[in-house]
């Protein structure tokens, strides 16, 4: 298989050619979002700390970057937990998330309706991931610590395409 | 008697504390490494990635895992020993100091907070401290890292007394299809049997220290119970490596690496279990002082 190599923000055109089960590299801007950010960016969607519209939030918590690092280790967290917040932001224009692990019916369902993407990371290979994180920058809730909102500027950050836009699920397609 | 000070203990426990976060045990990574040459396709993708991800960890010195967990302190006292407070008010205080000492010098993450505000403790503390006086004048020290997207897969139950082998491996399966993808498999398992739901709870904690391959002395003075557990750990780990979970949850053979079981009598009215699960990033490091 080849592994194709994509860009954030996304389009719609790009969403399309990518199929569950595909490998990707991502570049461009990502943003950092895990349990109490969705909180709070779901308490008031209409005061968002970034415009959603085509981005990709990465589930992540951080370690802090040691002296001469950009980041600490970086690697993805458990997704089920953000499934309760997600079809909201989606709906609100975001594009993707990259997580690790399955999905609820809701969440597949929404990516379908509204056109996204799920990607999956490989759990416990955060120093793996930062390596391919070439800047951070600290935007919002800065009181939540290493939940706070990060934007990341990635390159050729190696992922799975874990449910496309037509809805097919990598874990399922597993089972069968 | 024999003396220890204060800061060597909080040295200790802080060196432990980013050892094990930047470090995997040579056994696990053997056990890894294994699994990596048995399996194709995606699972072995993600194996290969693990191993690659441990030697950055040591080579960048950064935490294998952004979730560098709730640490869990395992304090073996002789009773011959002295222990110098210093400033401190307790054995307690000091181990708090080394843990806070290790997640701030070691840059690794602070995820504890208060469970209601959800206010973050600033410093990884407080670690669950657990201790026991023994005979001698040693100090050991285990310190276990747990990682919560593995610990919320952590499941007990009060079986019936007449469950059985049978109830208990019902169980244990159904605990670990549960988890399926969620707590970054290849999985770790640590299983109690026995005593009271904190005592199973406790023993399935302790289970995760032990070595992935393990030859120990499980129940002195009662012959066959050995054996006994040494088959169900095997029969266990044969059947979830069957559930086809695989590394990631992508599929595979290598479901879990390791099943450990410890066992304690228990009440004639009952079979308490617990299954406590690790990620494949099962952190533990020890010391005798």
């Amino acid at each position: 298989m080849k592994t194709k190599r994509i860009f954030a923000p996304l389009t719609s055109e790009g969403i399309k050619k990518l199929e569950t089960g595909d490998e990707v590299l991502l570049s461009g801007i990502i943003y950092t979002a895990r349990d109490a950010a969705h909180q709070r960016m779901t308490k008031n969607l209409k005061k968002l700390p970034f415009d959603l519209k085509g981005q990709i939030i990465y589930y992540t918590g951080p370690t802090p970057p040691p002296p001469g690092k950009i980041i600490g280790s970086c690697g993805p967290t458990t997704s089920y937990r953000m499934d309760p917040y997600t079809p909201s932001l989606l709906k609100l224009g975001l594009k993707g998330t990259i997580g690790k692990g399955e999905r609820s019916q809701e969440v597949k369902e929404a990516i379908k309706r509204y056109s996204a993407v799920y990607f999956i990371a490989f759990g416990g290979c955060g120093a793996l991931y930062s390596q391919f994180i070439k800047k951070t920058t600290l935007i919002a809730y800065l009181d939540l610590g290493c939940e706070s909102i990060l934007k990341l500027e990635v390159e050729d950050f190696p992922l799975l395409v874990g449910i496309d836009a037509c809805g097919r699920d990598i874990y399922q397609q597993q089972k069968t | 008697m024999r003396k220890i000070s204060a800061e060597k203990i909080i040295a200790v426990i802080s060196r432990l504390c980013i050892q094990s976060n930047c470090q995997i045990n040579e056994d696990l990574i053997t056990s890894l490494k294994h699994a990596r040459g048995k399996e194709q396709g995606r699972a072995r993708m993600v194996l290969a990635s693990i191993l690659k991800n441990i030697k950055i960890a040591q080579r960048e010195k950064l935490p294998v895992c952004q979730d560098t967990g709730m640490a869990i302190v395992f304090l073996e006292i002789g009773d011959k020993l002295k222990i110098d407070l210093g400033e401190f008010l307790s054995l307690s205080a000091l181990v708090q100091e080394g843990v806070r000492r290790g997640y701030q010098s070691g840059y690794l993450r602070k995820s504890i907070v208060e469970p209601l505000s959800r206010v973050n403790t600033e410093d990884n503390t407080p670690a669950i401290i657990r201790e026991k006086i023994v005979a001698g004048n040693r100090l050991k020290i285990k310190l276990l890292i747990k990682g919560f997207g593995a610990e919320n897969m952590a499941k007990t139950s009060m079986l019936r007394p007449d469950a059985g082998e049978a109830g208990i491996k019902r169980f244990t399966l159904d605990s670990v299809k549960k988890a399926g993808s969620h707590p970054c498999p290849p999985m770790v398992i640590g299983i109690g049997i026995g005593g009271t739901m904190q005592k199973a709870v406790s023993l399935a904690e302790e289970a995760l220290l032990e070595p992935v391959k393990s030859k120990r002395a499980y129940f002195r003075g009662c012959p066959g119970l050995k054996s006994k557990i040494k088959r169900l750990e095997e029969e266990l780990l044969r059947e979830i490596n069957q559930l086809n979970i695989g590394p990631a949850g992508l599929g595979g053979e290598t479901t879990a690496l390791s099943v450990k079981i410890k066992t304690f009598p228990t009440h004639i009215a009952g079979l308490p279990v617990a299954v406590n699960i690790s990620c494949w990033a099962n952190r533990h490091q020890e010391i005798i002082l």
